[in-house]
């Protein structure tokens, strides 16, 4: 390089560096303001804490034991995990079944998919709340299923795409052999689709555990919460607001979210890519 | 091969399609029925013709949510897509720590929409309380509140794609365009945007739809307050709903425009900048 060009690059990287440092300011404001007393963080949301304001992990210990937050974030893993694991499974199962077997149903039943990915929630949020509560679907159990029925659109539009240029030859050679077509599927199809699991599960997990409304109005909340859902709740018009509590349960909704993220960044960034593809 | 396959259809379809009818197909064909009737249950329905459609768009804060919701859709993906494009342009460059900054950028999108607007209306309130404002006094806010945080969250995605989009420029084509002369903004005309039209497409769109159907952000960043004026398509939608005893046929109505609306636009987007695309 020649010195301008370094001059230039290290110019470059001098100010990417301070934007990243703004970038990140948000969450460093709440997390230094997590622990602050409660009454302080309204009063001066920009200042460190000081020895008047420090509370330790009081914040924490509220936002754990006034509002169950742990509870929280084991069913919002339970949710997401097992959704994420039955989506994989069974929309991928589908989604080769109907690239395969060519007929009116097939046909119908991959248009319906890809319809059902440009209908905005809205539209269905007040009838599916109708159709889980006649079901008894409320708990995270049923909640599952309906992930599995509103989220089959983008994952079996992503599946197809990726059975199709898998040449059929290697299949029937297994079905020859004496092969079922359901241990075919999971001993020769599962293994090549390998990368599309992993696009499509990173698209969904990322989905289902940020998601609120869905969970929102079909989940029994008396007795299931999940992240959001408490701190939509612990922010509602439900008594007085514990701004302590607050940012105590933003710090660790994102930290999950972060290390997720560092550890799995180049997967994401190659399944969000994908996804993003379909539009 | 089909008629072994087929034999054993039940394990391939029925899980999957059956919790689709439940978790999609039913509650669309009710959500296009009940938008015709009258109901606080589904068993009190009455057929009502298409009043609730009257009723919906002669509702003066849906028509305020409309275009509150339009000008943010515009004004966000103006915003978004210049700085993406921008930043996925500087950090093709050569220079150190591109990797580090596009990690950086991308982090915010996996946030939930509940916890970011949060983490926002701390901040903006933060702001605004040193002129005596906040955030709940006024549209205005709002409306830029919104912006700046769907701008944060968004740009590392698109930045994805334009990063995604310009690596695949055949080099080539740069080598042939600096051969030609062509340097600086008459590259990024006549070269570079042109080969990027498939991205640019694909980021409108994401931008548009995105912010049309933007809720969650929008619910705890500002809850529609002022009085409401604050409020997107989705939140008002929800607002008719939950709020308002006896407008569910009238929600479930807007709902049903507001379906239509996203589609049209999905549409028309898609078929205007693939006109604009580079044959290749």
């Amino acid at each position: 390089m020649s010195r301008k060009k370094k001059i230039k690059s290290g110019l470059g990287t001098g100010f990417f560096t301070f934007l990243s440092l703004v970038y990140v300011v948000p969450i460093v404001v709440v997390l230094f303001n997590s622990f602050k007393k409660k009454t302080f963080i309204n009063i001066e949301p920009f200042k460190l804490p000081r020895e008047e304001t420090f509370v330790g992990l009081e914040n924490y210990a509220n936002s754990i034991s006034h509002y169950d937050f742990l509870k929280a974030v084991g069913w919002t893993l339970f949710i997401t995990v097992g959704s994420v694991a039955v989506i994989l499974l069974c929309t991928s199962m589908f989604a080769w079944y109907i690239t395969r077997v060519r007929s009116g149903f097939t046909k119908t039943a991959y248009l319906l998919c890809v319809f059902s990915m440009v209908v905005p929630f809205q539209m269905v949020m007040f009838t599916l709340s109708l159709v889980t509560d006649r079901l008894g679907l409320g708990t995270p159990w049923g909640l599952i299923i309906i992930y599995l029925g509103f989220g089959a659109g983008l994952a079996v539009f992503m599946f197809c795409g990726f059975v199709k240029s898998i040449p059929v030859e290697i299949e029937e050679a297994a079905l020859i052999d004496g092969c079922s077509p359901l241990r075919m599927f999971f001993s020769v199809v599962l293994p090549i689709m390998k990368p599309t699991y992993i696009s499509v599960g990173i698209l969904e997990t990322m989905w289902i555990w940020n998601d609120f409304l869905l969970p929102y109005l079909t989940l029994d909340t008396n007795k299931y919460k999940t992240i959001s859902i408490v701190i939509q709740y612990m922010k509602g018009s439900y008594g007085r607001v514990d701004m302590g509590a607050i940012m105590a349960a933003l710090i660790m909704a994102v930290i999950p979210v972060i290390v997720f993220y560092l550890s799995l960044q180049k997967h994401i960034i190659k399944g969000v890519a994908a996804g993003a593809v379909k539009g | 091969m089909e008629k072994v396959i087929k034999r054993y259809a039940p394990f391939f379809v029925i899980p999957t399609f059956a919790a689709f009818i439940v978790g999609f197909i039913v509650p669309f064909l009710m959500g296009l029925w009940l938008s015709l009737c009258k109901f606080t249950t589904v068993k009190d329905a009455v057929f009502v013709g298409f009043s609730n459609f009257q009723k919906a768009v002669f509702d003066p804060i849906f028509l305020h949510a409309f275009w509150y919701t339009a000008l943010f859709a515009l004004v966000s993906f103006l915003v978004i897509n210049t700085l993406a494009f921008a930043i996925a342009m500087a950090l093709t460059q050569k220079m150190r720590g591109t990797n580090i900054f596009r990690t950086v950028f991308f982090m915010p999108n996996l946030i939930g929409g509940i916890v970011l607007g949060y983490i926002w209306q701390l901040i903006f309130n933060g702001i605004l309380a040193r002129s005596g404002a906040a955030l709940a006094l006024s549209e205005k806010y709002g409306f830029w509140g919104l912006v700046i945080m769907v701008s944060w969250q968004q740009i590392g995605y698109m930045m994805i794609i334009y990063i995604a989009g310009l690596q695949a420029i055949p080099d080539e084509l740069n080598e042939a365009a600096a051969i030609d002369g062509a340097t600086g903004w008459k590259k990024l005309r006549n070269v570079t945007i042109p080969m990027m039209m498939p991205a640019i497409t694909i980021c409108t769109f994401l931008t548009v739809v995105n912010s049309f159907k933007l809720f969650d952000q929008n619910l705890s960043l500002t809850a529609g307050e002022p009085a409401q004026m604050s409020e997107l398509l989705a939140l008002n939608i929800y607002n008719t709903f939950y709020g308002r005893v006896g407008w569910e046929g009238v929600g479930q109505a807007k709902a049903v425009l507001f379906f239509v609306l996203v589609v049209g636009i999905g549409l028309i987007q898609l078929r205007v900048t693939r006109s604009k695309e580079v044959q290749q």
